[in-house]
């Protein structure tokens, strides 16, 4: 068992995660608005969490079933996302009635 | 062992990668979905009550990232120490990667040092569980919750570590490296989910 694994060129691995870190970094400064740089920082951590659990946790190179067990929590992420979507709408609606004024004060 | 896998190898002949010595690992594989789902939970929530908020702080000005930056390019270190602990133990190295499973608790236990200098510093400030004279109270309640319950797998993370070193040291290579790669499964699921933490609760 031991040492039949591929071992991938970890430090090349190591140089992009830390390379990724410092994009993300950068990234907090761009002039682009709250959207799209929001849009960036979730692309880059999901990639850099995709790099580690492909490569340091091995699933690259794992049976099938592995794969499928990390998959599953993702779904689930997805599924609560729509789940909670009803109440986001619901508390900015009733604010948006009862109390104007709570948000204007806010610095945006 | 590699002679009980060769022959395993011929009465099933790739059929089904999970043999008995990996049950381990399915195990720790189904732990760490559900661990995933406690965290993903944690994260929902801090989206949903940030979204629905009217005076959330902007994290970047109350938080500061440089710490924070520093403590996520540490726990990438302390990955590649991981890896480097199994590479070795594979070659039949114990030696190296002894020193390489210290290397990672080390990493771990400045990390939560630093978040424990974070949390100080931040609560000098003002920011508490309860309170936050920021913007919305629920911003200081989320952070010190889900930055905690990270803290916490960090730590039961160097506990675990220090436990399996002290095991290796006492094992031939071959028969501890099942467990080398298990502790190094979670230690590299605590490292992922702190890049999702750093994003979601320091940069957006």
């Amino acid at each position: 068992m031991a040492g039949d694994h591929k071992h991938p060129n970890y430090m090349a691995i190591f140089w992009t995660l830390a390379i990724l870190t410092v994009v993300e970094l950068g990234v907090v400064f761009l002039p682009f608005g709250k959207v799209i740089n929001g849009t960036l920082l979730c692309a880059l951590a999901v990639a850099k969490a995709a790099i580690v659990a492909a490569y340091f946790m091995h699933l690259r190179f794992e049976a099938r079933t592995l794969g499928l067990i990390a998959v599953t929590p993702l779904a689930i992420a997805t599924l609560l996302i729509f789940v909670l979507m009803p109440d986001h709408f619901a508390v900015n609606h009733q604010t948006a009635d009862k109390k104007p004024a709570a948000a204007a004060p806010a610095k945006h | 062992m590699s002679q009980a896998a060769a022959a395993h190898a011929v009465v099933e002949p790739a059929e089904t990668p999970l043999t008995p010595d990996s049950w381990g690992k399915l195990g720790m594989w189904i732990f760490l979905a559900g661990d995933a789902v406690g965290f993903g939970t944690l994260l929902a929530a801090y989206g949903i009550m940030r979204a629905t908020s009217g005076d959330w702080p902007d994290p970047y000005e109350v938080l500061g990232i440089n710490l924070t930056a520093a403590m996520t390019f540490l726990l990438i270190c302390s990955s590649v120490t991981m890896v480097k602990a199994l590479e070795w133990l594979g070659k039949g190295d114990r030696e190296r990667c002894k020193k390489f499973l210290f290397y990672t608790a080390l990493g771990g236990a400045i990390f939560v040092s630093l978040q424990a200098y974070e949390w100080t510093h931040l609560i000098h400030r003002g920011l508490l569980i309860n309170g936050n004279p920021f913007g919305a109270a629920l911003f200081g309640t989320s952070f010190f919750l889900v930055t905690g319950f990270h803290g916490l797998h960090v730590t039961g993370g160097v506990i675990y570590l220090l436990a399996v070193l002290s095991s290796v040291a006492r094992r031939p290579p071959a028969a501890s490296y099942n467990m080398v790669e298990i502790v190094g499964l979670y230690w590299h699921f605590v490292d992922l989910v702190w890049i999702m933490v750093f994003t979601f609760m320091y940069l957006l």
